[in-house]
């Protein structure tokens, strides 16, 4: 049983590496048209590897707008990791110097995968799986499209704008739609932070309105303390 | 060093120490049963916010991209049919660049 679910936990976290980690190719053409260097693109995919901030930074760039505010939007967004690593933290048991090579993979799809795992054995071995296809593949294909931009001239022109959302989807998915009391109170949750982050996108620079939506969470638990 | 990198250098940086931050918080933050509850639920709803952001809206403004919306609703029929993880993302860039073939 614990082997089904570890290979399962295996196969969602390639799934998931190699899916997402094709998108590279967007940030790799788009950062590049945006006016950074091949060298400066690959070291944000190397370094920050935190696929919302990268393009953060380039969209600011390609406005040619202002470094020091694109720099701090890049980092808000990255704020969200914080809040992965808390609760990553218990859920991998990482301790001690491990944490300094484990926390490059603290990143929406490493936590989304090892969220939807039944245990934590298979939650580590799902973390760590879709941590290094990712990081392979994102660098990788970041790398071809930074070089090939001109021949890639518009990466939405095969849809790979959906794939991030479609990812987030598939991966809540089971949480939401079962009839037990945990999707219950997710559903709510889900569809609040949806809410909040739409209504507060007009009014606040980019980066603010996800991290917003985890004030529904706060609104739940004082709500129906347990 | 040109302030572009500089710009990338701090990114670079600044993401780094947030990832590790979350990860090195004292362990007694988490002995909190409501700090415990918090930390499990608050990825939902950040996941269901970067499904809604990056579906629904371009830089500051609302929009209604037909293509990737009908890529999003084909994940769901996919989703719906228990396809596997990998078609669900098939069919969303599929229907979305079909669409944007034909001009939509």
């Amino acid at each position: 049983m614990e082997t089904t679910t570890r290979s399962s936990a295996t196969r969602d976290g390639l799934g998931v590496g190699i899916a997402v980690g094709l998108s590279g190719v967007a940030f790799g053409a788009a950062a590049v048209t945006a006016g950074l260097s091949v060298a400066q693109t690959c070291v944000l995919s190397l370094f920050a590897f935190t696929g919302a901030s990268q393009f953060a930074l380039a969209g600011v760039v390609a406005g040619g707008g202002n470094l020091v505010a694109g720099a701090a939007g890049a980092l808000l967004l990255g704020v969200r990791n914080s809040l992965y690593g808390l609760r990553l933290a218990g859920l991998l048991g990482i301790r001690g110097w491990r944490r300094i090579p484990v926390a490059q993979g603290v990143i929406d799809e490493t936590t989304a995968v090892a969220m939807s795992q039944p245990d934590e054995e298979s939650a580590r071995t799902g973390f760590f799986v879709t941590f290094v296809t990712l990081y392979l593949t994102w660098n990788a294909t970041t790398l071809l499209g930074a070089l090939g931009t001109s021949s890639v001239a518009d990466p939405a022109v095969f849809g790979l704008d959906a794939v991030g959302p479609a990812t987030f989807l598939a991966i809540l998915w089971p949480r939401l739609t079962g009839d037990d009391p945990e999707a219950r109170t997710l559903r709510p949750i889900a569809i609040g932070g949806a809410a909040v982050a739409l209504a507060a996108t007009p009014f606040t620079p980019a980066g603010v309105p996800v991290l917003l939506a985890s004030v529904v969470v706060l609104a739940v638990i004082l709500r129906r303390p347990r | 060093m040109s302030a572009t990198w500089w710009a990338v250098v701090a990114v670079c940086a600044g993401c780094y120490a947030l990832k590790l931050a979350g990860l090195s918080a004292p362990r007694r933050i988490l002995d909190h049963p409501g700090v415990q509850r918090f930390a499990a639920l608050v990825p939902v709803a950040l996941l269901a916010a970067l499904i809604a952001v990056q579906t629904f809206t371009h830089g500051q403004s609302l929009v209604l991209d037909w293509p990737r919306t009908a890529g999003l609703g084909a994940a769901v029929v996919a989703l719906l049919l228990r396809a596997p993880f990998l078609v669900v993302l098939a069919a969303a860039a599929l229907v979305t660049a079909l669409l944007r073939l034909a001009g939509l």
